[in-house]
Order: C-alpha cells, then sequence, then structure tokens
C-alpha cells in the first residue's frame, strides 16, 4: 500500500502507458478484447485519481504528493510532479472523461489497436502536463499530446468534407482540420519554448517553486541587453499567446471548429473536454504566478480577448447550420468565461471578488469538460444514425427518440446555464467575482449570455422541433444501452454539482485562496 | 597489457571485407552472413566500450599506442573519450542495420559489402583516433569507397555526377585541413602527431586565428556546413540506401566530429575568435535547409536537405562554445545519425517496391507497409523535435547555448521546427495515408523480417533516448568538460 501512495501519480500518470504497451501485443483481429483492455485500464487511473481525491488535504498549502526523480541532469531539470487542488481537479476530470470517450468509440471499426493505442497515450500526455512541477516536464507533456491527438484527427476523422486551399487545391477536411491544428499549435507554442529556454539560462532551473520565487525577484537591471520589463512583457506574451491558443482565445481560435467538427466523436469529447482546458491551467500554473505584474498590466486586455471570446463565440454558433460546428463555437463561447476569471484575477490579485471569480473559473473549466464532452457525444449519436450534421436535415425527432431528445435537452441546458445544473453555478461564479472588477466586460459578456441562450434553443428546437422530418421515420433508432451509459456519468455530475457544488468548490476555493 | 578493443572494432570491419572478397561471388548467402555477423561482432564490441566507459574519470580511455612511423612522430594511437563513445556505438548500429537491410542486394554484393566494410572501418578509425595523421588516413579510407559505392551500386539517373560531386567537395576539403594540420605540425616543433601533445601545444592566438577557417571548414564540408552542403542531397539521392544510411548517418558526422577535435580542440583561441561567422553559416543552415526540404518533391531529397538542416544545429551547439550548446551537439549527433539512418532504410523500402520516389505519386503505404509507416513517423517526430523523442534532447540544450550566445540567433532559428514540422508531416500522410494509387495495388509486398527488426531497433534507440536521456548525456557532458578546459574554462 504504501507502494502505491508514494508513487500514486506516476502511477495514474503512466498507468495508460503501460496499458497501451500491453495492448499492442493483443492480435488486432480481436476487436472486442483490444476495446475492453482499453476501457478496463482506463479505469484504473479513473479509481486512482478517486482514491487520490478522497487522500488529498485540501486546507494544506504547497502540492502534495510530490514526486521527483532524475531526468535530464546536464541541464537541471527533474521530473518533478505533484498536486494542488487544481491540477486535482483537472486530474479527475482527465481521468473521468477517457473512459467515457473510450466507451464511446466502441463503434469505431477501423483499426481499433491503434486508436485505443492513440487514445491511451493521449490520457497519458494531458495528465502530464497537469501533474508537472517543472518548467520543461510542462513542456515534453503540452506539445506529446498533440502527437495522438493528430493521428485521431486524420486518420479516424470525419471521412466526407472538403478544403478548398490557397490555389485552388482540394484537400480532405479532415487532414487540413489536423495539419492546421498541428501546426498552429506548435507554431504558438514557439513563442513559449523560447521564453522557456531563457528561464532556463538565466537561472539554470526548471524546478517550478524555484522558478516562481527567482524570476519574481528580478525586477529591476537587465537581460540579454534589455530592460527586465521589457524582457519580461515579452515573456509574459509568449506564454499568454501559446496557452490562448489552446483555450482558445479570439482571435487565435480558428483552428477550433475546423479540428472539433473533423475529429472523431471521442476525439472532439476529448478535445473539447480537457485539451482546451491544458492552455486554461497553463494560464494559472504560469502565467498568472510567474507575470503577476505584468498579468495585472494587461488584464484589460485579456478581459477584452475574453468578451470578444464570449460575444462572437455566441454569434458564430448561432449562425452555423453544421450541428458538430454549432457545439464547437460553443467552446469559444465557454471558455470565454474562463478567461475573463482569469483576467479579473489578475487585475485584482488577493481580494475576495478575484478569489471568487478564479474559483469560478476552474470550476466552469470542469463543467465546460462535463457538458461539452457531452454535447460532442450526443452530436456524435445522432449522426451515427442519420450521417448528416446539417441542421437544417433534421426536425421533429423528439416523438421518434424520445429518450434521446430527453438528454439532449438537459445536457443543452446544463450547457445554457440553468439553474441547478452546474453551467450556472460556475458562470455565476465568474460573473459575480468580475463584475466589481471588470464592470464594462463583465456586462458585455452578460449579454453575450443571450446569445448563448439563442443558439443552443437553435438546436434544441432544429433537432427535436418542428415538423416531423418524413425522411428519418422509421430509419433511425433510439439512443442504444452503451450510449446511455456514456451520458450517465457525465449527468450524475452535472446534477449533483448544480445542486450540491460545495464538494468541488470547496477543494477548488482553499486552492486558489492559498495561491492568489 | 589490456584488450585491445579499439583496434579490434576499427580492423574487423576490414578484415571481413577482405575474406568477404576472397569468398566466391556467387556464395551470396555466405557472403551475407559474414557480414552480418562481422557487424554484429563490432556493434557488440562498441556497446560493450560504451558501457563501460568510465564517465566519473572521463577523459581518455581504452588507450592503445603502437608506433607507426616514429622519426616523423606518427602513431597508431586509439583512445575514446565522452564526445566519441556514442559515435563509435552509433556506426556499430547504422553497420547492422545497414547489412540488415541490403540483404536484399543482388548485384554484386560481395563487392558491395567489402566497400562498404572498408568504408566502416576508416569511420571508426576517425572516431577513435588521437593522432592527427592516422585520423586524416582513416578519413581518406572513409570517403574514397563512398565513390565507388555509389557509382556502381547507385540510382542510374544521377550516380555518376553525384559521387563525382561528392569525392571531390570532400577531397578538396581534406586537403585544406590536411594544409592546417601540417602547418600545426611544423609550428609545435614538437615533432608529433599526437593530438593531445599539439592540444599542449599553446600556439600563439595569431597563428589560430589563421589557420582554424582551414582546419574548421574543410572538415564542416563533410558536415554539409552552408555554403559547402550541396553535395550533400545529391549524394544521398544517388546512393543505395545503406549507403545513403551510413552517408547521412556516420559520414556526415565525421566531418562535424573532426572539424571539433581538430578545429575547435587543438585551436580554441582560432575558433573561439572565428565563431560569430561560423554560428552564422550554420544559422543559414538550419533554416534554409528546412525551407529547401520543404518544398521538394523527392521523398529521398527531403531527407537529405532535412540532413542539411540538422547538421546545422550540431555546427550551431559547436559555435556557441558553451556546455549546453556543446552537449546538445554531441547527443544531435548521435540522435541524428540514427533518425536518418531510419529515414533513408524506410525510403529505401518505399522505393524498391513503387519504384518511385515523387511524392505525389505515392500514397496509402501504411496499409501494406505498416511498421514502415510507424517507424517514419517516429522519425519525424525526432526530427521536429518533440519531446519525449531524442530529437528534443538534443535540439534544446543546442538553443540554451544560442541563448547564452546570441538571443535573436535562437528566434530566428525556432523558425526551422515549424517548418520542419509542417512539411514532414505531410510528406508522411502523402506517402503513407490516403487513397493508394491503383498501380501499387496488391504490387507491394510486405517487408521482410530483417527489415522489421532494423526498423524497430532504430525506432527505439530513438524513443529510449528521449525519454531517458540519462542513457547518453553524461557520456557527452564528460567529453564537453574536456573540450571546454581546452578553451579556458566556460
Amino acid at each position: 500500500m504504501d507502494f502505491i501512495t508514494d508513487h500514486l501519480l506516476s502511477l495514474i500518470l503512466f498507468f495508460p502507458v503501460f496499458a497501451s504497451l500491453v495492448i499492442l501485443f493483443l492480435p488486432k483481429e480481436q476487436i472486442k478484447v483490444v476495446r475492453w483492455a482499453a476501457l478496463l485500464a482506463s479505469l484504473v487511473p479513473l479509481g486512482l485519481s478517486i482514491y487520490l481525491w478522497f487522500a488529498f488535504r485540501p486546507s494544506m498549502p504547497g502540492f502534495q504528493f510530490e514526486e521527483r526523480y532524475v531526468w535530464y541532469e546536464a541541464i537541471n531539470s527533474t521530473f518533478h510532479i505533484g498536486v494542488d487542488g487544481l491540477s486535482l481537479t483537472m486530474v479527475l476530470l482527465t481521468t473521468l472523461l477517457t473512459p467515457v470517450a473510450l466507451l464511446a468509440s466502441f463503434n469505431i471499426q477501423d483499426r481499433v489497436k491503434p486508436y485505443m493505442i492513440l487514445f491511451l497515450l493521449l490520457e497519458t500526455g494531458m495528465l502530464g502536463v497537469f501533474l508537472a512541477l517543472d518548467l520543461l516536464i510542462f513542456f515534453v507533456f503540452w506539445e506529446i499530446g498533440l502527437v495522438p491527438m493528430y493521428f485521431l484527427i486524420n486518420q479516424w476523422g470525419s471521412e466526407k468534407g472538403e478544403r478548398v486551399i490557397w490555389g485552388g487545391i482540394k484537400v480532405q477536411a479532415r487532414n487540413y482540420a489536423s495539419l492546421k491544428f498541428m501546426v498552429y499549435t506548435m507554431a504558438g507554442s514557439l513563442g513559449l519554448l523560447l521564453a522557456i529556454q531563457m528561464l532556463g539560462v538565466l537561472f539554470g532551473d526548471y524546478d517550478l517553486p524555484v522558478l516562481y520565487e527567482k524570476w519574481n525577484a528580478l525586477t529591476s537591471g537587465t537581460i540579454l541587453g534589455l530592460s527586465v520589463s521589457t524582457v519580461k512583457a515579452v515573456a509574459f506574451w509568449a506564454f499568454v499567446i501559446a496557452f490562448a491558443l489552446k483555450v482558445p482565445v479570439w482571435p487565435f481560435h480558428t483552428w477550433l471548429p475546423d479540428a472539433h467538427t473533423e475529429a472523431p466523436t471521442a476525439g472532439s469529447m476529448i478535445l473539447a473536454g480537457v485539451m482546451l482546458k491544458l492552455g486554461a491551467y497553463g494560464f494559472l500554473r504560469l502565467v498568472l504566478p510567474l507575470y503577476p505584474v505584468e498579468a495585472q498590466k494587461y488584464a484589460g486586455t485579456l478581459a477584452f480577448l475574453a468578451t470578444m471570446a464570449i460575444v462572437f463565440g455566441a454569434f458564430a454558433a448561432y449562425g452555423q447550420t453544421d450541428f458538430k460546428r454549432l457545439v464547437a463555437y460553443s467552446s469559444v463561447n465557454h471558455m470565454g468565461f474562463v478567461l475573463l476569471g482569469i483576467a479579473a484575477a489578475a487585475k485584482a490579485a488577493g481580494t475576495l471578488d478575484a478569489h471568487i471569480a478564479l474559483s469560478g473559473a476552474v470550476l466552469q473549466m470542469f463543467n465546460h469538460g462535463l457538458s461539452a464532452a457531452g454535447m460532442f457525444f450526443l452530436v456524435g449519436v445522432i449522426y451515427d444514425r442519420t450521417h448528416t450534421r446539417n441542421l437544417n436535415e433534421y426536425g421533429g425527432l423528439f416523438p421518434l427518440v424520445p429518450v434521446y431528445g430527453g438528454i439532449l435537452i438537459f445536457t443543452s441546458m446544463a450547457s445554457l446555464g440553468l439553474p441547478g445544473l452546474n453551467g450556472f453555478v460556475s458562470e455565476f461564479m465568474v460573473v459575480r467575482g468580475t463584475w466589481p472588477i471588470l464592470t464594462v466586460y463583465t456586462a458585455i459578456s452578460m449579454l453575450g449570455l443571450f446569445f448563448t441562450g439563442a443558439y443552443i434553443l437553435k438546436g434544441i428546437k432544429q433537432v427535436l422541433h418542428g415538423p416531423v422530418n418524413k425522411r428519418w421515420v422509421d430509419h433511425i433508432s433510439e439512443i442504444n444501452l452503451r450510449e446511455v451509459i456514456v451520458m450517465v456519468p457525465l449527468m450524475v455530475l452535472i446534477l449533483v454539482i448544480g445542486v450540491y457544488p460545495a464538494w468541488i468548490v470547496d477543494v477548488i476555493n482553499k486552492a486558489v485562496t492559498m495561491l492568489f | 597489457m589490456q584488450f585491445p578493443v579499439l583496434s579490434i572494432i576499427v580492423f574487423t570491419p576490414m578484415v571481413a571485407g577482405l575474406i568477404i572478397l576472397l569468398m566466391k561471388p556467387d556464395r551470396k548467402t555466405e557472403i551475407r552472413m559474414t557480414a552480418l555477423s562481422a557487424a554484429a561482432f563490432a556493434l557488440l564490441l562498441s556497446i560493450w566500450v560504451y558501457f563501460s566507459y568510465d564517465k566519473i574519470a572521463a577523459g581518455y580511455q581504452f588507450i592503445e599506442r603502437y608506433d607507426w612511423m616514429p622519426m616523423l612522430g606518427i602513431s597508431l594511437y586509439f583512445g575514446v573519450d565522452g564526445m566519441s563513445a556514442p559515435l563509435v556505438l552509433l556506426t556499430g548500429i547504422v553497420m547492422v542495420t545497414g547489412v540488415m537491410i541490403s540483404w536484399g542486394i543482388d548485384d554484386r554484393p560481395r563487392e558491395f559489402f567489402a566497400f562498404l566494410f572498408i568504408l566502416a572501418s576508416g569511420v571508426f578509425g576517425v572516431f577513435v583516433s588521437l593522432d592527427l595523421f592516422m585520423l586524416f588516413f582513416f578519413y581518406e579510407i572513409a570517403v574514397f569507397p563512398m565513390y565507388l559505392l555509389i557509382a556502381i551500386w547507385g540510382w542510374i539517373q544521377t550516380r555518376e555526377y553525384a559521387a563525382m560531386k561528392l569525392t571531390l567537395y570532400l577531397f578538396i576539403g581534406s586537403v585544406v585541413a590536411l594544409v592546417g594540420a601540417l602547418a600545426m605540425y611544423w609550428t609545435s616543433g614538437a615533432q608529433t602527431f599526437d593530438m593531445l601533445a599539439l592540444a599542449a601545444a599553446n600556439f600563439s592566438p595569431e597563428f589560430q586565428r589563421l589557420w582554424f577557417p582551414f582546419v574548421f571548414l574543410g572538415f564542416a564540408v563533410l558536415g554539409g556546413i552552408f555554403p559547402f552542403h550541396n553535395w550533400s542531397p545529391d549524394g544521398h539521392v544517388a546512393a543505395p540506401t545503406a549507403v545513403s544510411m551510413f552517408h547521412a548517418g556516420v559520414l556526415m558526422k565525421l566531418g562535424a566530429f573532426a572539424a571539433l577535435r581538430v578545429g575547435i580542440m587543438l585551436l580554441p583561441e582560432g575558433a573561439k575568435f572565428h565563431m560569430p561567422w561560423i554560428i552564422f553559416l550554420a544559422l543559414i543552415n538550419i533554416v534554409y535547409g528546412a525551407f529547401i526540404a520543404m518544398v521538394q518533391t523527392d521523398f529521398k531529397y527531403v531527407i537529405g536537405f532535412s540532413s542539411v538542416s540538422h547538421m546545422g544545429l550540431v555546427m550551431i551547439g559547436f559555435a556557441t562554445l558553451t556546455p549546453e550548446g556543446l552537449i546538445g551537439a554531441g547527443v544531435q549527433m548521435f540522435s541524428h545519425g540514427v533518425m536518418t539512418a531510419l529515414f533513408f532504410a524506410a525510403v529505401g523500402m518505399v522505393y524498391d517496391r513503387a519504384h518511385t520516389r515523387e511524392i505525389p505519386k505515392l500514397g496509402g503505404m501504411a496499409k501494406p507497409l505498416p511498421i514502415v509507416a510507424v517507424a517514419v513517423i517516429i522519425g519525424s517526430l525526432v526530427s521536429m523535435g518533440m519531446p519525449g523523442f531524442s530529437g528534443f534532447v538534443a535540439e534544446f540544450p543546442i538553443f540554451m547555448g544560442i541563448w547564452k550566445t546570441q538571443w535573436l540567433i535562437a528566434v530566428i532559428a525556432a523558425i526551422s521546427i515549424v517548418v520542419t514540422a509542417a512539411y514532414v508531416l505531410l510528406v508522411v500522410r502523402r506517402v503513407f495515408f490516403g487513397e493508394m494509387p491503383a498501380e501499387f495495388e496488391g504490387h507491394i509486398s510486405p517487408i521482410n523480417v530483417l527489415d522489421k527488426a532494423a526498423l524497430v531497433f532504430l525506432s527505439s534507440i530513438m524513443i529510449g533516448l528521449g525519454l531517458f536521456p540519462a542513457l547518453m548525456v553524461p557520456w557527452v557532458q564528460s567529453g564537453v568538460q574536456y573540450v571546454l578546459s581546452l578553451l579556458g574554462g566556460v
């Protein structure tokens, strides 16, 4: 037992890799065995992180369950991992969504083995970002998660669809989307990489607690022939752009609708559910602690970008005729609130309002993970039956698929922010916290919420209500048991957090109060 | 007397080559088996040398010295340090995998393996020589068989041109370097080619500044430094698969390594003086090489130009003269060697089956050749410097070294990372995924067990090194400390 507690985080982090190695040696014809092996394997990290959740002591400051191993001695980078309240929440979200997404991929028939292996590797990549306490290790996992996702999109993405690129050349939409995703993210991370190198050269160390202290202690003088404040401002923006691209924040969001739309259903679930949080987590773990002064200085700009994301995200979602694109743009809209909370916390660090806003933002990350994964899954369910995502081709499906309809409405309402469900709690907390700090932006964002309501209702109306489209009568089947089981854990958590949020808010709030 | 492991490593391929020449040409299987066992023997010994090298004691180890021509001060003087031990290992690895994937060569395999092995002896010799004359001697042995290997077994369309171009470039380079070496010999007054003695000779700064460019650039030609790089893509493309693997995988390192050992280590003052413009040349290598690779349509040219770009990183790592830069360059030599060997092996396998390397004409190869596809993907990730693979372990410290020297260079060089990512992903997708052209349907035979073993072996080395830098970095680090001590300590 001691072994498990002492190495709990490594076990959570590397169990998926171990499982994928085992799966590599399973016969590829045995599709069922491969699927179940992957699903059961992904339940192990979930079990361990539930244990972690209860063993974690929220009131204790600093990181817990820390582990440290030699990694790259020559440049002083150690394999240092640990959790606090922020990362704990994200670890739970990741380990929860992975089995859910794997169960959702049971309908994949083509090359099941590599698919499952990539998915498990993806889980390790994402968990590594949340657990890393060494800047270089953070970057390693940050980049490595891209690779499985790239292949998931361009190998198992939707087969239909073409994009015309410059010169009138036509390419398959999934190829276009996956390359755009990869190149955007890598290009965006370039500044981050360079800034990390600079920090490493300055301090000869990559350990985050050490960097927090030393980098913040450096306030005057010159680095590389430039004044410290200039260098810090440039490095701040290098970090911000890398993370803003991932969140994604307007105007860096354009890869998102493509990638989300073309990815296979489970890929979109993880992309929206967890990968976007990597960016927001980067703000919390790196940008705010490393650049408190710059963050305060540029908080207005961040809030402006967040507001634009909220308003334009909602408008863009409303304008879509493709159901999956609508859900994709809704992510831009919802993640805008996360950034708004962060901007407020940056502006008024240390105040009660800031803590409320930031706790709301973290909770919103968790909540959006649940509802976005659910929404993408439900889009996938209807697509599997109708082979279209065009909203105009649905209509009046409610009487044909009443259970599906109910689940869709429930999940949409969570996304809309209906009181009693989880989205309301977190958005309310964000807005409550930001109002005194960034009043104008908050007011505009709240107007944006009207359009959130509008596009969600539009989605529901086009799919479920209106005259029955005769085409689907007798051609559409009800949601099956496996698909319901996928939705159950998401819906239960949506409801539980909506009714009794204290259990999770407590952990988040204590962490936020101690950190910022 | 201790076991003379280094001379055995150096002369095993040569002896094996001679034995092969004595065999009957039509007994092809025996020839191949002899070649494989000799290569495996050399690899095992180099693994043994690598792992029994004492990194804490550092310095030159496994030293052997036999007088060769005492009146001129020439001796057969072997030893490895932390810089050369990984390269000896690399040569062993490329040699074994090169033989494995050349199993199918049917045109005069006897002569092919004999020349290849003479070349391998030369390469081993350069890496372990501590005598300047012997270093040149082995250097020429490594370069000359290349001409025959390309001109006889190469790609029919360009082989004569490419072989001639390559040999002339390299000979001119080595002659220029030789002039510098002779100048050192005369000026030192010690009547010796012993490099340890020459390093202690304290050449005057003026002498070092004058001769450094000759020596460094002379060797750096083989390392593919801009503007003397353009023999290399032509040579790579024209060479048969195993030779391309040797060529890009090991021979280019030979140039870089000799530039370090003779140029920087013997003329440290000159190195300090000339480094600014060498950094600049290497930066052109990195960025220009990446862009040129992007516009190629021939699969093999893509890899050829990407080598130019990656070797630029080695050169720039040297040129920073910082601990990080040198460590990174040392690891990059190994990592890039394994990576290009894998790339050329994979390209060869595709070409043998499709009979074309034009990327637009290929497609869907992942279905009949899944292991080749996975191996190329892993190679691509290494080449774009993806964390978790050996390329990152090498490139990251190089960039740190550049930051210490001139931050603007680091920012510019970083562009190549994105460009590389874009083109390797595009190539992988076009060659291995998508629709397979109808003409290939049913014509793509699966690869054999030796090919698979070679690819898996090379891929696992890159992943292993990426996940556990401690498998190589301490070796290189111990070598770098000595280099830095020559530079007056940093």
